[in-house]
């Protein structure tokens, strides 16, 4: 069977406090902003990401690489519906998750249990 | 209604500082996250797709007002504002932090209640019928049986590292609401040749991945054996159930892969050897009677079973007429009858009820119900005493609170998980199939029509849901990236509990709607008489002609 192609990669967990979606950026930090999240274009590359998601055990609970697809000037975006609902909250509650908290600009980072950097 | 006693009350808030601690050393990293998963399992808290989510067990799904009202206090000061009646009658609360999990636990406390044993490979919350104490059909009381297993299994040093989780129901009724046939171990009321109460057994039943109806082990078990019984089919299972493989692992594998009648002589040689060398729990009998009286029924008054005021507002309220056609049930006492407000409105997430709609329910229980309410396996909340002439006066205040909806037991009153949208082992969505199919078949008149429908949708294989006991049963999957729903045809939950059958290939989920229209458009064109329903028109015709309905084009091209 022909190995699957390598698709780029994101590091996603959850915030060990609040138990939010976050997401690796570059410098090592968790966000909450998907299009801040580093993105892998190598296995090498994804494998160091994930190395460094988990030496933060007290940051997020279960980091793990996601397929994402790479639109010029919009970041990744999620390959699989389950990863897009994660990012997304509720299909069913546009009010509640990830969908209605970020329609507030000041949303930010600071109360992250690794203490994100924006 | 059990209240708890000071040893309850002491265990309960031992078990939240001792999680409180383990939560700081999570914090502080003393504990890593493979330590921490399995005790917080064990205190009900979980994490799903996009938050903590903690599950509350509200046990055979019995609660007062000020309970109810608890709940919707800490829906709002905790959560978002409300919270998700599940398929195990119990609550769960979807967005909880970690930080908070200690208060609302305390909090849970005050009123008598918890989340211990509502994850993990123990016993989980035990479940019964839902008119439990108020059901015209009912033989006794399931609740004092169900309470007693609770205790017992409480913490259970023996069995909180059972192979699998083990869920028991009980019901007190001919008449199954509890499900008893789709549990681990399923007890029936029933009684002797002399007319003394006692349970039928059935063990090994379960949906999942790998669907069972239960089997009868014991015709008749006195109700004074019942916990040496019960324990010695733990026992059995948990020396005998598989460890190699968590997909095989329930009771309900072991007593297909052994067979019953071996797992029935096993269980019967421990049943005698936990007696006669008096290993077991005996029941003490003022316990037994002190827990009884608990559930004594309340002082119903002396009525006639009709009321002017009632019917009155039958002629001239044909909202009200509809609503009492559909969402009372027969009490045992005349004047009385059972109300089950649906948690169903058209185009809402199944089961979710707001802190307003909770305070609402509250109070008419604590003002006409007697203080009781009750949640349903089916995801509805049950006033379970309420008399006729009040009737017109609770059907307004639920309507003016949108819990109003006049669907019990019709096509739009349908069981569904939490799915994808919350749920971290689901493979698709279930709550926008299940408020499409609501908002499909809105129109009242219609619904009547179509009459008795059990629409039951699971958004994986574990079947939360129980889309494999419904007459149309759908389960969504991940199919190659995207969302596909299988469907399944002449499910049954009851007494005469039935697995359903696969139709045929799955649908995306803008099929979905269509098919099940066409199904409902054969069923309308197939049954005998208006009183067929759809359940029993499928075991008369079989699957072919529903079949046929939901793939038009295959049959055109079988028939070409």
């Amino acid at each position: 069977m022909p190995k699957k192609p390598f698709a780029p990669q994101i590091v996603s967990a959850n915030d060990l406090l609040a138990g939010d979606v976050v997401y690796l950026d570059r410098t090592g930090t968790w966000t909450r902003h998907l299009v801040r999240a580093a993105v892998a274009m190598t296995p090498e590359e994804a494998e160091a990401l994930l190395d460094t998601a988990v030496s933060q055990p007290a940051a997020v609970v279960g980091p793990y690489l996601v397929d994402v697809d790479l639109t010029p000037g919009e970041g990744p975006t999620p390959v699989h519906f389950r990863e897009s609902f994660r990012e997304q909250g509720p299909s069913n509650r546009p009010d509640l998750g990830r969908q209605a908290d970020f329609s507030d600009a000041a949303v930010s980072d600071a109360a992250l249990s690794g203490g994100g950097a924006w | 209604m059990y209240r708890y006693d000071e040893f309850d009350a002491a265990f309960v808030r031992d078990r939240i500082t001792r999680f409180r601690g383990q939560i700081d050393r999570r914090i502080s990293g003393a504990l890593t996250e493979d330590e921490f998963k399995p005790l917080r399992l064990h205190n009900g808290l979980y994490l799903q797709l996009h938050a903590y989510m903690l599950r509350v067990a509200i046990p055979y799904g019995t609660l007062n007002g000020r309970q109810m009202r608890q709940l919707a206090m800490i829906a709002e000061r905790w959560d978002k504002g409300y919270g998700h009646f599940t398929t195990r009658q119990n609550i769960q609360y979807n967005w909880p932090k970690l930080t908070d999990v200690g208060d609302m636990l305390d909090a849970l406390a005050e009123v008598g209640m918890h989340a211990i044993q509502t994850s993990g490979n123990c016993i989980r919350n035990v479940t019964a019928d839902h008119f439990a104490g108020a059901a015209a059909d009912e033989i006794e009381d399931p609740r004092p049986t169900a309470e007693l297993l609770r205790q017992w299994s409480t913490d259970h040093p023996e069995f909180l590292y059972l192979p699998r989780k083990f869920k028991i129901a009980v019901t007190g009724s001919p008449n199954d609401r509890a499900v008893t046939k789709a549990h681990d171990i399923g007890l029936r009321m029933v009684r002797d040749a002399a007319g003394e109460p006692g349970y039928e057994v059935i063990v090994g039943g379960g949906l999942g991945r790998t669907p069972m109806v239960g089997k009868v082990i014991r015709d008749f078990l006195p109700k004074a054996d019942l916990l040496a019984y019960v324990e010695a089919i733990l026992r059995v299972y948990n020396l005998q159930g598989r460890r190699d493989n968590k997909y095989k692992a329930r009771i309900k594998i072991l007593v297909h892969e052994e067979s019953l009648e071996r797992i029935q002589g096993l269980v019967e040689a421990e049943f005698q050897r936990l007696k006669a060398e008096g290993l077991s729990v005996e029941p003490n009998p003022a316990e037994v009677a002190r827990i009884a009286a608990y559930f004594a029924p309340p002082e119903f008054d002396d009525l006639d079973d009709e009321d002017g005021g009632y019917e009155a507002a039958r002629l001239s309220d044909p909202g009200f007429r509809s609503w009492s056609d559909t969402n009372l049930t027969a009490h045992r006492a005349p004047g009385y009858r059972i109300v089950t407000i649906s948690i169903k409105a058209i185009g809402e997430a199944p089961g979710d009820a707001t802190a307003d709609q909770m305070r609402v329910m509250a109070d008419l229980a604590e003002r006409y119900s007697h203080d009781e309410l009750r949640i349903s396996h089916e995801q509805n909340v049950v006033l379970p005493h309420v008399k006729l002439a009040d009737l017109p006066t609770v059907s307004a205040a639920l309507k003016e609170a949108g819990l109003g909806t006049a669907n019990v037991g019709l096509i739009s009153d349908i069981i569904a998980c939490p799915g994808m949208d919350y749920c971290a082992l689901a493979t698709a969505r279930s709550i926008p199939i299940a408020q499409d199919i609501a908002k499909h078949f809105a129109d009242p008149a219609y619904a009547e029509t179509i009459g008795e429908m059990k629409i039951k949708i699971s958004g994986c294989i574990n079947a939360c849901g129980h889309h494999h006991v419904a007459h149309i049963g759908i389960l969504g999957l991940d199919k190659a990236g995207r969302e596909n729903y299988q469907i399944t045809l002449g499910g049954d939950h009851t007494e005469t509990l039935t697995i359903g059958e696969r139709a045929g290939r799955g649908f995306d989920a803008d099929e979905v709607v269509p098919a099940i229209d066409r199904l409902i458009n054969a069923y309308l064109d197939l049954r005998e008489d208006p009183d067929e329903t759809f359940l029993a028109a499928y075991r008369r015709l079989g699957q072919t002609p529903f079949k046929t309905a939901l793939y038009p084009a295959e049959a055109h091209d079988r028939a070409a």
